[in-house]
Parts: structure tokens; sequence; C-alpha cells
């Protein structure tokens, strides 16, 4: 358990959301808190595209985010520094992305 | 009799081969008239690769005919496909010939795209930059390896997902391998960057096989995304601006599904053909299933998964022509020898929703083998594959053992 945006919520050895329905803003804000990242604009339409393909089915990639209009592949790292598409991921409430081993 | 119907595989690799040979066992009684497209006759042994650039088998090892593996009952045409046309059921050949299809099997893979990436397939490609996916660039990778007495090796992945994603690492086990038996260890480093945020990153294979990189001495660089690769002053640069130095780089590049997809208008932003992950069937054709590398299905891209597939697809076949439901049995299941360098091996074996799990592999407490762990036995399991991939895999015969869905019996959770 883990105290996000004001409330006891469940997270994996991770960090990430074990229930996708607890996640809100304020529990973006304080999971992007723990990365020290301050969520803008800019945050928030990769969020918002993330959580819109993932309710559509679509396994994401770097690539696919890269491709998507939202934010090129070089802004995406400096919007999400490390390991973008996992760490965005995570404040959007996701899954870990999959990966083989 | 059965009305006749007719079935164009694309593709004769692995999964276009062994499915060529698995209708036609079927092919008479069922009245299928079964076509099979490729536009080269080399079919490759491609676990085969990664041993090459280390002085192991010859080219006849692992490089044979893909006609010799026809089935008589199978019209193979070795032509350059053009484009399909979903719409029509129809494959455009490159040399204007037309073939109408009622059920079409799209098995054309997944190959490296070095011209992805700035920088790789510049006048150093194949000079001090090498893929190891391709037999022309394992056997220049080949000679290179003997010349190269020190300085830092390179293993990179450009970007998920690759065909074999533990080919890379075990490629470095064996350079590490390889290297101090030439007795050149300490003056070669060996360094492994990755896009992933680490070399194993499902929870027991990482803490089960950890140990290995340390234990190798070889340094793994992680997150590490690469934006372009500085040919001139050696080294690769990331999204990030971070860089990594090197004298021989190893490169997975981006890989793609066939540019057919492409200009047909049936791929993804990678030309991987969108298919349902259960049965196989593609998104957007009912009359058009896709096995193998060239799906988008979130499995591994390997041998062993297309092999799994099969059976779904063979049920699946039926089914379709008989209009009934389509089975969504296939669930992801890889199997793959895993090599780790001294003649020791793993063994893996997963699905989309398990993870790789220690145990006993095919039987619960015999085994012979054992999962998730080094052994010798694991090794030869790897070598007598080549043997059971030519004599067994590629003629339509099962697998001794080893069931299309994977078996949680023998496993530990």
């Amino acid at each position: 358990m883990a105290t996000l945006g004001g409330k006891e919520v469940e997270v994996n050895d991770e960090g990430y959301l074990v229930n996708p329905d607890d996640w809100d803003k304020a529990v973006a804000g304080d999971l992007a808190k723990e990365m020290n990242i301050e969520l803008t604009d800019k945050h928030w339409a990769v969020i918002d595209y993330l959580r819109a393909q993932h309710d559509e089915g679509v396994e994401m990639t770097i690539r696919k985010v890269g491709k998507s209009g939202v934010v090129d592949i070089k802004g995406f790292y400096e919007l999400f520094p490390g390991g973008p598409l996992k760490n965005a991921s995570k404040i959007a409430g996701l899954s870990r992305p999959t990966s083989c081993v | 009799m059965k009305e006749q119907k007719r079935i164009v595989i694309l593709g004769a690799g692995t999964a276009g081969t062994l499915m060529a040979n698995k209708l036609a066992k079927k092919a008479r009684k069922n009245n299928w008239q079964i076509s099979v497209v490729d536009q080269h006759d080399r079919h490759y042994y491609q676990p085969g690769f990664l041993f090459y650039p280390f002085g192991r088998y010859k080219e006849s090892d692992i490089v044979h005919s893909r006609r010799k593996y026809m089935p008589k009952r199978v019209t193979y045409i070795q032509q350059p496909i053009a484009t399909v046309e979903a719409e029509k059921n129809k494959v455009n050949l490159a040399n204007g010939e037309k073939l109408d299809y009622d059920l079409l099997i799209i098995a054309t893979g997944s190959q490296i795209a070095p011209e992805e990436t700035t920088g790789l397939k510049g006048e150093q490609w194949h000079k001090s930059i090498f893929d190891f996916y391709t037999f022309e660039g394992s056997s220049k990778l080949r000679e290179k390896l003997k010349e190269f007495k020190k300085g830092t090796l390179v293993v990179n992945i450009v970007e998920m997902p690759i065909k074999c994603p533990v080919a890379p690492l075990e490629f470095s086990f064996l350079a590490d391998d390889y290297f101090k038996k030439c007795g050149l260890r300490e003056q070669i480093n060996i360094k492994y960057v990755t896009p992933l945020s680490g070399a194993f990153t499902k929870p027991k294979a990482a803490s089960s096989l950890g140990y290995l990189l340390k234990e190798k001495n070889i340094e793994i660089i992680a997150d590490f995304g690469v934006e372009h690769v500085d040919d001139q002053a050696k080294k690769l640069v990331s999204y990030d601006e971070k860089e990594v130095k090197y004298d021989l780089l190893v490169t997975i590049p981006t890989n793609k599904g066939d540019s057919l997809m492409e200009r047909s208008g049936l791929g993804d932003e990678l030309n991987f053909v969108p298919t349902d992950h259960h049965t196989l069937q593609s998104k957007a054709h009912e009359n058009i299933f896709v096995i193998g590398d060239a799906t988008d299905v979130p499995a591994s891209k390997a041998g062993s998964v297309a092999h799994f597939q099969a059976d779904t697809l063979m049920e699946n076949i039926r089914r379709y022509f008989e209009g009934r439901p389509l089975e969504a049995s296939f669930d992801g299941h890889a199997n793959c020898f895993v090599e780790s360098g001294a003649g020791k091996g793993l063994l893996l074996d997963f699905n989309y929703e398990v993870e790789p799990l220690e145990g006993k592999f095919p039987f619960p407490l015999i085994g012979p083998l054992k999962l998730l762990r080094e052994s010798r036995l694991n090794h030869f399991g790897k070598l007598a594959f080549r043997w059971i991939y030519w004599h067994l895999l590629m003629r339509g015969w099962p697998m001794p053992g080893i069931p299309s869905n994977m078996s949680m019996s023998g496993k530990q959770k």
C-alpha cells in the first residue's frame, strides 16, 4: 500500500498501480513527484494519449508515441527522463509495458 | 468430395514451411490446393547465426534449399511478391502473374532495418559495425572477430520488438567465452546496451539470472535509447544525450515486417500485421491468417512460437472453411534454449500470462531439463535442436513431449 493523491492505494513491487480504478489526477501527480517530475500540459497530453490507446487495447512502444503527433521521441525522453515509456505508463496508472524475459 | 479450396502461403521460412507440410498431410482429404511463394531458395537455420561468428558450424549446416522442404502436394513458386489485393483475394507476383486464394497465410517473417537509425548503415557497415541476424552479417562478423584483439565490444539493441529477444545476451555470453579461450579477455571490454530497464526484466528471470552478467564481467547499460550512431567517432548517442564509445559495435537494428505489408496496406508502423492474439486471424480480413514473426502479437518472435501457433492455425483453417467459430487457443507459448557460455545453457518456457519460472521440463520432477538454471544438458539441448529443426519441425511433425499450450506442471510459482 502507498499513500497517493491523499488516499491509500495498492501498488506492486515496482510502484505500478494494482487497481486501475484507483487512478485519478491527484494520484498521477504524486506518482510523478516520486520521480521528480512536475506535470505540465505537455505531460498531460502524453498521459491522455497513453490512456486512450490503452482503452483501445493497443500495445504501446516508444516508436508509436514518437509517431503519434503528441510528442517526438526526443521530447518524450525530456518529459519522462530515464525510461520514458515505463515512467509515463506508471504515472498514467497503466501496467508496465511488456517486454521479453 | 469436398469443394476445392485454394490456400496460398506467403513466405517459406520456419513458419511457412512447417505450415505447408502440416497442410499437405491433410490436403487430399480436404481437397485443398496449396501454393507457397518465396523469392529466395536459401532457407537459413537462423539460430545458427548466433554461433556462426564464433567459428562454429559450416555454411551447409545452416543453409538448405527451401524447395527441398516442400512436400510434393505443394506448388512452390519462387518469385518476389508485388502486392496483396486483399479486397479481391488476390496475390500479384513480380512477374505479372496472379494467384487467387480462398485463404491466405502470411508467413513473411521479420527483417532487420539498419537504415532506420542514422549512422548504422554508412561506410562503417560491416567494417566496425556488424549485425548477426543475416547470413552476410554473421559471416563478416566471423572474419572480424578473428582479428579483433583489444578494445571495447558493444552489443546494442536499438528497439523492441526483436526476433529472438535473448539472442543479444547469448551473443555477449559467447563472446566472453570466445575471447577467454583466445586469451584476450583481459584486453577486451564487453558492454551490453539495451533500451529496456535491464538484461532481464521479468522478476523471476531477473533474480535467477542477474548473476550471469556480473560473473562474466559484462557491463550493462540499461534504459539507453539510441538516437544515432556516430560511426566516425565510434560512439552511440542516446535521445537523452548519453554516449557509449565502442571499437566494435554488434547491433541488433530495428526489426520490421516485410515491406510487402506496407505496399499492400496490411501492416502497422513496423509492417507487422495486426493479428488476433488467440485465433491468429488478421484483424482486417477474415480469410487472412498470420503466423510467426509477421504478426504483431506480443509473443516472442521465435521459431518455437511459430511451431506452437501452427496447431491453432490448422484447427482454425478447418473451422473457417466449415463456417464454424474460430478457436482462441494460442496462449503465447514460447520455449527457448539460451546459451550462457562455457558449454552451458538455460531453458525458458513461458506464455502471454506466465513469466519464465524455475522447475523441470518437460516432465515434472524428472525433467531431464532444468528451467531457468544453467546446465550442460540445456546446452546440448540447444545443439540437438538443429537436427530437430531440419528433420522434425520443418517436416511438420510434432515435438515429442512438448504440447502447444504451455503446461504449469513441473514449474515452481
